[in-house]
Order: structure tokens, then sequence, then C-alpha cells
């Protein structure tokens, strides 16, 4: 599995990305391939303000459907409208092309309970 | 896996090709390999092959058995030449599904029998209680290990499986049984995903080997995945899903498999006459969204304006057409092609139609 050292990630499988503009949000690639082909997604709506963990978004597979939790508070800046339009980028690029929204984290907002990537793929391990 | 379950003959093949194991029915069975679209696809455009070592192989014969049989099931064994095979249901007395099935003409009195996985203990004790004089009804399911063989490529794949054991394929609903070098085989040519396709009973220590040689043959493994996309996009009713014990095959739209005209009737033929006569009886409607959305699922509720009208006994992303399409028990007024109704997907109502089936027009 491909575990890229430079994110963060939450125990429910997300990853989280710092930026100037806010973090980026998508899920990892252990998480769409144990979901498999994704055939829809459901994006917050912009302007929208989260908690940590509480369910943002929803990820179906032809299977079944997952809730996608924030990995931190927030306020939803942006959504990727392409991994509406093909929601399959999930899968074909998970850490690119599928991310799935932007958001500008809560000012002292503790990112201590995240892990870096050593520590997630011990959780996938 | 829980050590519970049962195992098919191709076990370790499936843990080998990445197969994702599930409890079906109470068998560790493989829900899907490489994805349900690739497997799908390959099947619509390809051959895929199905493990269907779970289902049941029951022989019923006897001097008596093709008049006893045509009064325990619903369509008329009287149209079987041998080696000729037909759909079937049996019912119990209400007129309600116990189990669909194909029911094979072998020659003379010998009958055989394809049932579903969930209902082959208890469509075998239906058959024994009712066995009189003349009959013996023979439950194999152990013996056999099975696959399904279906898609474009199937009659190709037929000649690599089939080379050297002087095996032809039997016409579309046939059966031809043979001796080879490997034991017993059964070739049944009938499907569950609308393509051409052709199933394989074959010994038990023997399964392993024709899979490889499927395999080898260029067939994409598929899981239960991809038989439920494939046979929903054809309207394929599920039993335990589609079909239950207090819904008829009238209902369910099997009124071409049910024939009432039969001398002496079959179980639940009286209460099906009854509500054919009677009318006005709920319907199992194809639905189909009318744009992209999310995929609907078991168990949705289905509303006309805002009157719940029913709910979905199945319902998928279809694969081929790319929108979500389902089916539903509706009242009859709310049943018929075109009808608009609306489906509830966590509270959003999504815009859908009744629709003829099959979905997937060919």
């Amino acid at each position: 599995m491909n575990v890229p050292t430079h994110l963060k990630y939450a125990e429910s499988h997300e990853w989280l990305e710092e930026g100037a503009d806010g973090a980026r949000v998508g899920i990892s690639d252990h998480a769409q391939s144990e979901l498999s082909d994704v055939v829809y997604v459901e994006l917050p709506a912009v302007g929208r303000k989260v908690a940590a963990k509480e369910s943002v978004a929803i990820v179906e597979s032809v299977k079944a459907a997952s809730d996608i939790y924030s990995p931190v508070g927030g306020e939803i800046t942006e959504v990727n409208s392409k991994v509406e339009q093909d929601p399959s980028l999930i899968n074909s690029d998970p850490y690119g092309e599928g991310w799935l929204f932007k958001i500008k984290v809560d000012e002292g907002a503790d990112l201590g309970g995240l892990f870096d990537g050593a520590g997630y793929e011990g959780l996938i391990g | 896996m829980a050590g519970s379950m049962k195992e098919s003959p191709l076990q370790s093949e499936h843990e080998r090709l990445g197969g994702r194991m599930v409890d079906f029915a109470g068998w560790s069975m493989p829900v899907q390999y490489a994805g349900i679209l690739k497997e799908h696809e390959a099947v619509r455009t390809g051959v895929g092959v199905f493990d269907i070592s779970h289902m049941g192989e029951v022989f019923v014969r006897g001097e008596r058995a093709g008049e006893w049989l045509n009064g325990i099931l619903t369509n008329d064994l009287g149209k079987l030449g041998d080696g000729e095979g037909q759909y079937s249901l049996m019912l119990n007395e209400a007129g309600g599904v116990i189990d669909d099935l194909i029911v094979y003409r072998l020659g003379g009195e010998e009958y055989f029998l394809v049932v579903n996985a969930a209902r082959a203990e208890e469509d075998v004790a239906w058959l024994e209680e009712r066995a009189g004089e003349g009959v013996e009804v023979a439950d194999r399911s152990e013996a056999y290990g099975a696959m399904a063989i279906q898609g474009p490529g199937a009659s190709a794949l037929f000649g690599v499986m089939a080379e050297g054991t002087g095996i032809e394929l039997p016409e579309r609903n046939g059966i031809v049984r043979a001796e080879t070098g490997d034991g017993e085989v059964i070739v049944c040519r009938t499907g569950y995903t609308g393509e051409d396709g052709f199933e394989w009973f074959c010994a038990e220590s023997a399964t392993a080997d024709w899979f490889e040689r499927a395999l080898a043959g260029g067939a994409e493994p598929c899981g239960l995945g991809a038989r439920d996309t494939l046979r929903l996009e054809m309207g394929y009713p599920l039993n335990g899903s589609d079909l239950m014990r207090d819904r008829t095959p009238v209902q369910a739209g099997l009124g071409f498999f049910v024939d009432l005209g039969k001398e002496g009737g079959f179980v639940g033929s009286d209460v099906l006459a009854a509500e054919r006569e009677a009318g006005g009886f709920d319907r199992l409607a194809a639905i189909q969204f009318d744009g992209k959305g999310p995929p609907p699922r078991p168990h949705y509720e289905v509303f006309s304006g805002e009157e719940r009208i029913g709910e979905l006994t199945s319902g998928t992303m279809s694969p081929s057409l790319g929108v979500g399409i389902g089916m539903a028990y509706l009242p009859a007024a709310h049943a018929k092609v075109g009808t608009e109704v609306a489906v509830d997907v966590r509270g959003r109502r999504c815009p859908a139609k009744v629709v003829k089936k099959p979905f997937l027009k060919r």
C-alpha cells in the first residue's frame, strides 16, 4: 500500500495535507482498495463548519456506502467537483486527483491525534 | 474466516486469486477478485467464470417422477424432451415462493434440479416429504463442484474446456452428461447474466482442475458482486431478496413460468389462479433512476409524491447503464411502465421511473 510520508492520517483512513491556503483531505490508498470500485461521492457544502471526526462526505462503492470523517475541525472552503463527475479518480489517484475537499483548519486545532505515515502504516499493517 | 462456514472445492483457488471472501448462505464465497466493475465488464464483453459450487444438485427419478414433480413445480414439465431444461418455481401451499430453480429432463424418468444454496436443504425436505411410491429424491449437492461460464466468449471457452472429452455444447436450455478422464461432467446451457454461457458440474475433487482450465482459457474469475449487477441489469430475481415466501410468482412477473392449465394443478396453483382472477395484485416493478445519483440499495423506500408505496428488494448502480436500478413490489396502480416514482436515499428523493424489463436492452 502506498502511504506518502508527508501526509497526516486519521484512524478512519482519511489523509490530510497541510498547505498555505488550508488543508486538503482525501482517503488513503488502503481505504480505496478496501472500498473497491467507487461509483458515487457526496461532498459537503462549501462554507460548512465541521468538527473533527464529524461525518462530512459519503463514498459509495457498488456494494456499500461509507462515511468520510473530517480529520480536523474547520470550515469547508472547496470541494473537488472532478471527483463528483468521475468517482473512479478516488481509486486511480487517491492522493492526487482523487482528493475530496479543502478545509480551513480551526485556529489552535490539535492535530496531535493524527498519525504520521509510519504510524498509519502500523495501523493498517 | 469462521470455521463453521462451508467451503467450496475452489476455496484455495479463491484465496490465491485474491478473492474477497464473504458468508453467503453459510458458504465462504468470493464477492469479488479484481473488482466488480472489471468482472462485470469481462462478462459483458469477454468471458467470466463464477464458482457456483454452493448451489444444490438434486436428482429425482422413478417411474412416476415426471408426473409427480409436475404437481410440485409451476412450469409444465411435459414440454421437456430428453436433454432439455426449463426455469420453474417451487411454491408453498399459499402460493409463496420456496425456491426458483432449473429442472432438466435427463432421459426417461430422471430429472436434475439445480437449486439455490440458501434453500437446498428446505427444497430437499419439501420434496422428500411428498415423495411417494415410485419416486426417489437424491440430494447429491456434496458430490458436485460447479462453475458458471458466462459471456460472449463462452462457447469458444467451452471448446478449450471440453477438448479431448468428446462433450458437445448443448443447445440453449439443454443438458449433456458425460464421463471424462476426470470423472463425470454435466453441462447445461443456461445462465444468470443475460449473456451466452453454460454451467459445468463436475466431481468435487476435479473442480479445481476444471477451474484452472477455464482460467487458462482466458476466463476472468468473477464473484458474487458481479453476479448480482449482471442479473439485476436483466431484471432476473434473486430468491431471498426479490422472491420470498409471502410473494407469488404472479406478483413477481414470472407468469411465463407458471402453467395454470396443467392437469391436476401444482402446490399453490389454486391460490395463483384466484389471485390472477381477482387482479389488482402488487407487482415486482423495475425501477430506473432518471439520471446520475447515488446507488439504490435494498430496503430503500419508494415514494409516489408523499405516499410511501414500497421498498426496494434489490438495487445497484448499473455498471452498463451508469444509473441506479432496482426492483420493488408496488401496488398495481403504481407499477405500470412509465410511472414516475422517487427513491429515498438518506432523506433525498431521487426521481425514477418504472421501466420495462430488462433494464439492459440488447
